[in-house]
């Protein structure tokens, strides 16, 4: 072995198109260390890694492992020069064993068995190596998140991985499962791989890192020391400017009950989602529910919003029942009420991908007389609607007849944002609001929803990012398991604390 | 990312698509030792060379239009509505009942009726499938084309057992009075050439009439918004307070009202009775017909005008060279659906590349200078 940098990028360029997503990057990250790359969406990480990986060709620019020039057309040819991938989808197979996952693709024969029994051991030796503890037996089904997660960093260790690159690695995990997972990698760090961790979490950044780059429109702007360096300095590099990572924000000053939940219960697919959830909103206030992805928020904003029916229990708002069962419960009739609702997954909900900005600055509002011109829709009407909205929340390009689709991110989520919040609506449902959103965006959004607030509206904020939740909520609702675990005040409380009752521990149990 | 221009994709792309299906038609009329130019000439000739080929040539496009404007409105639901056969065939049915049943005075009124008649049966055949559908979530691939099956057994047990006329062998019902009869070509067009015997009627402008409602109920109203809407995502549909079974019903309700008013067409405006098979297949051509017209009415329309116009040429054809069988106007015509509808990202690919690359070109043209 000598002393070559484990990876060399050297002038990396591509193209899609028109769009310059990777321009001339050099990158050198050294054996044995674990080098965060840090940027908004569409920066370009993804571009790189897919490159480093073998999804994509470079137009130009040669890549270096190990001290030697390598072509890597295709993710085998990755996989034989000691990369491997953890995405942040996972690609497991949901009914598949452990074992039979991690030997998906390199089988020995055509026969299983003798793969399997090889498979185990190594397994074994891997997992005693870098405490890796996973059943080999367990169907992925039945594992935690955090657990299949072991399953694809063994798998790419099955294949001889020196280099692994990891991407968006926390966004599912729990604090607690994050912190594993921060052990392992400086296990693995410890025998000598390498590890690219591709993250927008700065806080992540600075736990974890040796070095950091950052990118900007596709360009690798800075390479930093991470002990050199700070969240701000970092998130000022990423945007070109700088940027509050505080919000800034007045103690709230709550008025009457908009909205008070009372036991809801949800089945969804046979499972119950929601077992009896009850909390209470008032004017002026935002309540943060806290919580791991799955944990019944989504269906806590879905049955708020019309989309799903509820099982049991009541909701009222203003006093007044709001029906969650029966032929009143939909989207149409809740928006008529005033709650606005800006969905978890703008690309699926929030926005008709295909249409055109100005057809989904109407959507979910499509019946409103004021849109309407006799038996047709008043289209000039929702134009200039359009116009004005994208004028006034800062879209761009603010042009009413791009598809939604064509928009980045985060002016996705600022159509979305203008539309449910501009009607000032009584109760604002708010869903991942900066999830795949730019800092820039993000600082944005968050000041609407603060203004919302300040107007006098109550807003039910659900979000995975617990930044986010710590920074903008009045009061905090921790889920987990389809139950309210607690509430805390975010004054009196941290990260550590909410992330054990995420977790499902309370101090009783504790 | 990037596009190309539209009217590439909604021009240059079927035109490429349809050179391609005649060049290959070209090359089978080559192996069976005919000349594919003159196969071709005939074609032609025999579509819009004559007053007599542009009326039936019309007359199949008008089939067309309404069973391609059918399963046009169910796709911008993302629904594949392939029962237009069996809806066309209820419609049919609906024609005869309220033809036979009352004396009517004059064939305007009589027309109101008819088209009513052929509407409501064929939505009715096509709600079943769309209940299954929205409800039990039965695919409506499936049971429309199950359906069809049903609705051809159908008629052909009513014909038999209940339309036939007294003492007569063949299964068709009696001859409508001649006070319900449409105009015909000859009588609103005779100056034009058309003869009495032309099968092409008023139908055509019911037709186009058809399409530019299509055209405001999709882009311009409420149900339209929601039908398309609800056709990209069903999910954003939920989240917007659209009601999915609503939608699934109402789709294709339109759709197999759609359908049947091919039937006012054929049944009323043609044949006159109600005959045994009387959709010859327009129901799957409506198929084709969507897929090339993009959904579109204008597309529809165009794309009906080709199809009636292979139908019509086909026939003359077949007549001129003997060698030719009817197999092999079929397979002339299955080439064109072939290429126009499932082969049509062979075609898409390369053309998108090579806009690309110019667009890419202009782009490095236009840069280079300040550089």
């Amino acid at each position: 072995m000598s002393d070559a940098p484990a990876i060399e990028l050297r002038g990396i360029s591509k193209a899609f198109g028109p769009v310059q997503a990777n321009r001339d990057i050099s990158l050198s990250v050294a054996r044995g260390t674990i080098h965060g790359i840090v940027g908004e969406n569409g920066a370009g990480k993804s571009t790189l890694m897919s490159i480093l990986y073998g999804f994509y060709k470079a137009d130009r620019g040669e890549i270096w492992i190990n001290g030697a020039p390598t072509q890597i057309p295709d993710s085998q040819a990755a996989i034989r020069a000691g990369i491997g991938m953890v995405h942040q989808h996972f690609k497991l197979v949901e009914n598949f064993t452990v074992l039979e996952n991690v030997i998906l693709g390199a089988e020995d024969g055509a026969m299983l068995r003798p793969s399997l029994a090889k498979a185990r051991k190594l397994l074994g030796d891997l997992s005693e190596e870098y405490g890796l503890k996973v059943d080999p037996d367990a169907v992925i089904e039945d594992l935690s998140v955090g657990h299949q997660q072991r399953v694809e960093i063994l798998k790419q260790l099955y294949r001889h991985a020196d280099i692994l690159i990891l991407d968006e690695p926390t966004g599912v995990l729990t604090p607690a499962e994050a912190d594993q997972l921060f052990r392992i990698l400086e296990r693995l760090r410890a025998e000598g791989k390498t590890i690219i961790l591709i993250t927008h979490k700065l806080r992540e950044i600075m736990e974890i890192t040796d070095t950091v780059s950052v990118m900007r429109r596709g360009e690798m702007t800075n390479t930093v020391k991470t002990a050199e360096t700070s969240p701000a300095e970092l998130a000022e590099m990423m945007v070109g400017r700088k940027v509050l990572l505080q919000v800034d924000k007045t103690q709230a000053q709550p008025g009457e009950v908009v909205l008070k939940v009372e036991n809801l219960r949800v089945l969804r697919g046979g499972v119950e989602r929601l077992k009896g959830v009850s909390f209470e909103i008032r004017r002026g206030e935002i309540l943060g529910i806290a919580g791991v992805a799955g944990n019944g928020q989504t269906e806590l904003l879905e049955v708020l919003g019309g989309m799903i029916t509820a099982q049991g229990g009541t909701v009222q708002l203003f006093g007044a029942p709001l029906d969650i069962t029966g032929r009143m419960a939909n989207g149409q009739t809740r928006r008529a009420m005033g709650i606005g609702h800006v969905p978890e997954d703008r690309q699926t909900e929030g926005l008709i991908m295909p249409f055109e900005a100005w057809e989904n600055v109407a959507f979910g509002y499509h019946a409103d007389p004021k849109f309407r011109a006799g038996a047709l829709m008043d289209n000039a009407a929702i134009k200039a609607d359009c116009a004005d909205k994208m004028a006034r929340y800062d879209v761009r390009p603010p042009n009413p007849r791009l598809p939604a689709r064509n928009f980045s991110g985060g002016n996705q989520q600022k159509i979305v944002v203008a539309r449910e919040m501009d009607r000032a609506p009584d109760l604002l449902l708010v869903g991942q609001p900066t999830r795949g959103v730019d800092i820039g965006a993000i600082e944005f959004i968050h000041k609407q929803i603060i203004a919302l607030r300040d107007q006098g509206k109550a807003i039910l904020l659900v979000s995975v990012e617990l930044d986010e939740i710590m920074g903008l909520s009045d009061r905090i609702a921790v889920m987990f398991d389809g139950q309210i675990m607690g509430e805390r005040l975010p004054q009196d409380t941290d990260q550590n604390a909410l992330g054990l009752l995420m977790a499902g521990v309370t101090e009783g149990a504790a | 990312m990037d596009k190309m221009p539209k009217w590439a994709d909604v021009v240059l792309i079927p035109l490429i698509s349809v050179v391609l299906a005649l060049l290959v038609s070209g090359l089978v009329v080559a192996i069976i030792g005919e000349s594919p130019w003159r196969a071709m000439q005939i074609m032609v000739r025999g579509a819009f060379g004559s007053a007599y080929g542009w009326g039936y040539t019309l007359y199949y496009a008008t089939n067309f239009i309404f069973t391609g404007l059918a399963v046009a409105v169910a796709f911008h639901a993302r629904l594949f509505n392939i029962g237009g056969e069996g809806q066309a065939a209820l419609g049919g049915l609906g024609v005869a009942v309220i033809l036979l049943a009352v004396d009517w005075p004059h064939w305007s009124l009589a027309l109101a009726a008819a088209m009513g008649f052929a509407m409501l049966f064929a939505a009715a055949w096509a709600a079943l499938p769309a209940y299954l559908q929205a409800k039990r979530g039965s695919h409506i691939v499936i049971t429309t084309i199950m359906f069809n099956y049903i609705a051809s057994a159908l008629l052909v047990y009513l014909l038999v057992n209940v339309f036939r006329v007294e003492g007569s062998m063949s299964p068709e019902s009696a001859s409508f009075a001649a006070a319900t009869h449409l105009p015909s070509a000859a009588d609103f067009a005779g100056g034009l050439g058309f003869r009495g015997s032309t099968p092409l009627n008023i139908s055509i402008f019911l037709a186009l009439i058809a399409c530019v409602l299509v055209w405001l109920l999709i882009w311009r109203t409420r149900l339209g918004y929601e039908i398309r809407a609800f056709g990209h995502s069903e999910t954003a549909a939920v989240y917007a307070g659209i009601n999915p079974t609503k939608i699934i019903m109402i789709t294709m309700l339109i759709s197999g009202a759609l359908a049947g008013m091919m039937a006012i067409n054929v049944v009323m405006g043609e044949a006159e009775r109600l005959v045994l098979d009387f959709v010859e297949g327009a129901g799957f051509v409506g198929i084709a017909v969507a897929l090339m017209g993009r959904s579109h009415p204008v597309g529809v329309v165009l794309a009906a005008l080709l199809f009636g116009a292979l139908y019509q040429g086909g026939a003359e054809l077949q007549f001129e060279m003997p060698a030719i069988s009817r197999e092999m106007i079929v397979v002339i015509q299955a080439l064109v659906i072939l290429f126009t509808g499932a082969l049509d990202n062979m075609v898409r690919m390369p053309v998108q590349q090579i806009f690309l690359s110019l667009r890419r070109r202009a782009a490095q043209a236009q840069n280079s200078p300040e550089a």
